[in-house]
C-alpha cells in the first residue's frame, strides 16, 4: 500500500509561511492500494485537495473517520466526492453510547454550521464502526479500537498482504501514567500498533506543554516515540503537529527525537505531500 | 498480544490516583488490578499478586457474614454487578492476605462499554 499524508496538523488548521512545509492543513490521510482501492484517514481541511486530485475513473472512496472532532470532519463539506452521485462515498467512524454516527455528523452537517444536509446526499453511505472488530474494503482488513482521546476515538489498524499502517493521530496513551509504560496489555493502542510497518501517531506536544495539557488527548514527542518502542513498530511518523509549532520548531525537535540512541527504528515529522510505501518487513 | 479496551485501562489509571480503596475485574471475574488503597485493606502489594480468577479471589479472602458463616460468591457485590449490571453494595467480613480479619463495606457497579458490552466491574471498599 502506498500513504499520502494531505494534512498533518492538529486542532486547527495553521497556513502560511512559517508552516509551509509540514503543512497546515489538519489531519488527512491517503492509502492507496496497487488496485485503485483507495481508503482516506480522517476528513480535515487536507481532503478538500485530496478531493480534487482525483482521478475521473473513482468510483467508490472509503473515508475512515478516527473521532468527530472538528479538526478531522472539517474538510468533509469540502471534498468533492460528497457532492459527485457518480462516486458511491462510504464514511466510517465511531458511535457514541446514544447516538449513531449518522446522527453524530449531522450535527455538524446541517444548517446553520453547513448549508447541505446529509439526506440530500443519497449515494453518501455510513457505517457504524464496531469497535474490537475488522472489516474488509476491497484487498484492505481494517481492524478499529478504542483508544484514549476525548469523546469515543477509534485508532486503525489497516492490513494488506502482510504490510501494515497504524493510524492513531489523536492518542494519549500515556494519560496517568507515573513513570514509563505499562505492559502492552495495559497501554492504549497497543494491539493496532504492535508490529505495525509504518505507525502514524500523534505527537503535537513538546514536554513542556504536555505539562499544562494532560487529558486533553495528545501525546509529547517524547512519549509518542515511547509508544512506537513499546510496540515495536518499523517506522514512526510523527502527526498532528501543534499548529503553533513552526517548520523550524518541528525541525528541531524531531532531530532531537530521532537522535535518541536508543530509538531503534526512524522517525520522521509528517509533511504534507510525503509518501509511504508500506511493505511487510 | 491486544491491549484491554481503553475503558477499563482508563479506569485502572483513575484508581491508581485515588485514595479511595478500588478493584476492577474483568467479565469474567477475574480480578485485574487493585489500588494501594486496597492494598493497604487486602494485606498484599497488586505486584505480588497480579491476576486471580474469581474462584481464587473470592475464596483468599473467605468472606463471611456477621455471624462467621461463609458469604456465597452470588451475593458478592462484584459479581453481583457483573451478573446483574446492576450496583450493588453489602458489608461483610474478610480475611486479609495478611491474615487479619476486617469488616468492609463494598459498593460494586457494572462497567458497560459502548455497544453495551460488558467489560467487568468495579468496587470501592471502606474499612468499617
Amino acid at each position: 500500500m502506498r500513504v499520502r499524508l494531505w494534512g498533518t496538523r492538529g486542532s486547527v488548521a495553521a497556513p502560511g509561511v512559517e508552516t509551509a512545509r509540514y503543512g497546515g492543513n489538519t489531519s488527512c490521510v491517503e492509502v492507496r492500494h496497487a488496485d485503485g482501492t483507495l481508503l482516506i484517514l480522517d476528513a480535515g481541511t487536507g481532503i478538500r485537495r485530496l478531493g480534487s486530485s482525483l482521478d475521473a475513473g473513482v468510483r467508490r472512496v472509503d473515508v475512515l473517520l478516527s473521532h468527530l472532532h472538528m479538526d478531522h470532519i472539517q474538510g468533509l463539506g469540502f471534498f468533492d466526492p460528497l457532492h459527485d452521485p457518480a462516486i458511491e462515498v462510504h464514511l466510517w467512524g465511531p458511535c457514541s453510547p446514544t447516538q449513531d454516527l449518522w446522527t453524530r455528523l449531522v450535527r455538524y452537517l446541517s444548517p446553520p454550521l453547513f448549508p447541505v444536509y446529509l439526506r440530500d446526499l443519497p449515494w453518501l453511505h455510513v457505517h457504524n464502526v464496531g469497535v474490537g472488530r475488522c472489516f474488509e474494503i476491497g484487498p484492505f482488513t481494517v481492524s478499529a479500537e478504542l483508544i484514549c482521546h476525548p469523546g469515543p476515538t477509534l485508532g486503525y489498524r489497516i492490513a494488506d498482504s502482510g504490510a501494515t499502517l497504524a493510524y492513531l493521530p489523536d492518542h494519549e496513551p500515556a494519560l496517568g501514567l507515573k513513570g514509563s509504560y505499562l505492559s502492552g496489555e495495559w497501554t492504549s493502542g497497543f494491539g493496532l500498533a504492535h508490529g505495525a510497518d509504518l505507525l502514524i501517531h500523534d505527537g503535537q506536544y513538546t514536554d513542556a506543554e504536555y505539562a499544562d495539557r494532560v487529558g486533553w488527548g495528545h501525546s509529547s514527542i517524547r512519549q509518542a516515540v515511547g509508544f512506537a518502542r513499546l510496540a515495536e513498530v518499523s517506522r514512526l511518523v510523527l502527526f498532528h503537529h501543534n499548529p503553533t509549532h513552526t517548520d523550524d520548531d518541528l525541525d528541531r525537535l524531531i532531530d532531537v527525537a530521532a537522535a535518541g540512541s536508543s530509538v531503534p527504528f526512524p522517525v520522521m515529522g509528517g509533511m504534507e505531500s510525503a509518501t509511504f510505501d508500506v511493505i511487510s518487513r | 498480544m491486544s491491549e484491554k479496551r481503553v475503558e477499563v485501562i482508563l479506569m485502572r489509571q483513575l484508581a491508581g490516583y485515588l485514595a479511595t480503596p478500588m478493584l476492577v475485574v474483568n467479565p469474567l471475574g477475574t480480578l485485574l488490578y487493585f489500588n494501594e488503597p486496597a492494598e493497604v485493606l487486602l494485606g498484599k502489594r497488586f505486584d505480588e499478586v497480579g491476576e486471580l480468577p474469581a474462584s481464587a479471589w473470592s475464596t483468599v479472602f473467605a468472606p463471611s457474614d456477621a455471624d462467621g458463616q461463609p458469604l456465597p460468591p452470588e451475593e458478592f457485590p462484584l459479581l453481583v454487578a457483573l451478573a446483574r449490571h446492576t450496583p450493588s453494595q453489602r458489608a461483610f467480613w474478610i480475611r486479609s492476605m495478611d491474615g487479619q480479619r476486617r469488616h468492609i463495606e463494598v459498593a460494586a457497579f457494572p462497567l458497560i462499554g459502548l455497544e453495551g458490552t460488558p467489560l467487568g466491574a468495579v468496587a470501592t471498599l471502606w474499612e468499617s
